[in-house]
């Protein structure tokens, strides 16, 4: 075991855990953050997505030996003083959840392609981590489109 | 079964736990060796988690030749003003799974990880890249060419740290080809791939030529007979398709969960015409 100390969506913790620990499992089994899923456990389909020191990563591949003094946003964390982030408020009125596996790793990297948009040529690249087995993505993109307008 | 992890804060450090002979994996971006560690496909082992080592981090110029430290990851060079010398680090870093794989993938692991279906490696290949392995004995640079000796074989004892990679800066006129083909643009895992250079003169006569493949052999492959056909030689059809037969004879495809290999080597030769059609 080790003693890994790190912020999330801005609060300090520390946590004991074997150094291979997947982050996904500190952060839904240590700290409760269930709104980061499991979807494929192998870096294949987003659902793990979050934000560490600025950058998308896929928590099912980051040992927790590596998070030491990181900086993690969630998408608990994306809400700011209880104002959803324009991104969930345009996928609530668009319709881009169904079943809410991929929502939160869409959100995420919705909101990073909002930010850094000059990383991705479209809307189609910036979500291209993320797999949703609902929607057929179209309301997915017609989320982020709004919330870009 | 519990892996445990060795964190070095010094090159010093690191070289010191490599020599001690218990085995350690380096660690870079993690995004292979999770992998593995989740299918629990690895033997016991311990890891050498190099992220906190300053001195693997640098990417810079330096006389003539750019140098990428062992972390610089994918989305590193994307961002980076290196990618107008070498603009297929680009195309190849933007095909490697998506983005939240590129801002922790590193070039140097994908070297070491060794994967015939690597999106990185032939890049670097076909831009000459060496490599600087570093142990307590010795550093030595060898050409990333000549590393690969087999499935996952390579020319890197356990006590060998890889630093650093180095990219002779291309000279002008070379033009590049990159053409993954997977099953979708991204996320995907190529079932063949050809990564070219060409430097033509006026008469469309080839100066010189790399062609690097993926996923059709054991290892990245550079196809020096297939390049050696068409060096000094006027790129008319005939030769082209000269060509396109050659690299026939240079691969080894296998069928696999992602193709065939009768697939594999129509598209493959179907690359080599359409990269010496340009």
């Amino acid at each position: 075991m080790m003693r890994v100390s790190f912020t999330v969506n801005g609060k300090d913790h520390e946590v004991a855990a074997q150094p291979m620990k997947r982050l996904l499992d500190v952060l839904r089994d240590d700290l409760a953050l269930t709104g980061v899923k499991e979807g494929c456990g192998e870096g294949e389909c987003g659902a793990c997505t979050v934000v560490m020191d600025g950058l998308l990563v896929l928590s099912c591949l980051v040992p927790v030996c590596q998070v030491e003094g990181k900086h993690i946003t969630t998408i608990e964390g994306l809400a700011a003083s209880g104002h959803l982030h324009t991104v969930q408020k345009a996928f609530l009125e668009n319709g881009g959840a169904q079943c809410g596996i991929c929502t939160p790793g869409m959100i995420l990297s919705a909101a990073y392609y909002l930010d850094h948009p000059d990383e991705a040529q479209d809307i189609r690249e910036a979500l291209a981590g993320n797999q949703c087995r609902c929607t057929g993505y179209t309301r997915i993109f017609e989320s982020i489109k709004a919330a870009s307008s | 079964m519990s892996f445990e992890v060795v964190t070095p804060y010094s090159l010093d450090e690191a070289l010191d736990a490599l020599a001690s002979g218990e085995k350690l994996v380096p660690l870079a971006g993690a995004t292979d060796l999770m992998v593995y560690l989740e299918a629990g496909t690895l033997d016991p082992c311990s890891f050498l988690n190099l992220q906190e080592l300053g001195e693997l981090k640098p990417t810079l110029s330096v006389n003539g030749s750019v140098i990428l430290g062992a972390l610089t990851t994918y989305r590193d060079v994307r961002v980076s003003p290196i990618r107008e010398q070498f603009p297929m680090l680009a195309w190849a870093a933007r095909e490697v799974g998506a983005l939240a794989i590129q801002s922790r993938g590193t070039w140097a692991g994908n070297i070491a990880n060794a994967s015939p279906a690597a999106d990185g490696v032939p890049a670097l290949m076909a831009y000459d890249a060496e490599i600087d392995l570093l142990s307590k004995k010795e550093r030595r640079r060898v050409s990333l060419a000549k590393f690969y000796r087999g499935y996952k074989e390579m020319d890197r004892r356990p006590d060998e740290l890889i630093t650093a990679l180095h990219l002779p800066l291309p000279q002008p006129g070379w033009v590049d080809y990159y053409r993954k083909v997977g099953t979708r643009r991204f996320q995907a895992i190529s079932k063949t791939l050809l990564a070219g250079r060409i430097l033509l003169d006026a008469d469309r006569t080839v100066r010189d030529i790399r062609m690097v493949f993926a996923s059709v052999a054991p290892y990245t492959l550079r196809a020096v007979q297939t390049e050696a056909i068409v060096r000094g030689r006027e790129l008319t059809p005939e030769v082209i398709e000269e060509a396109a037969q050659a690299i026939q004879d240079e691969i080894h495809p296998i069928d696999d969960i992602r193709s065939t290999e009768t697939y594999r080597r129509r598209v493959t030769s179907n690359l080599v015409r359409d990269f010496l059609s340009l």
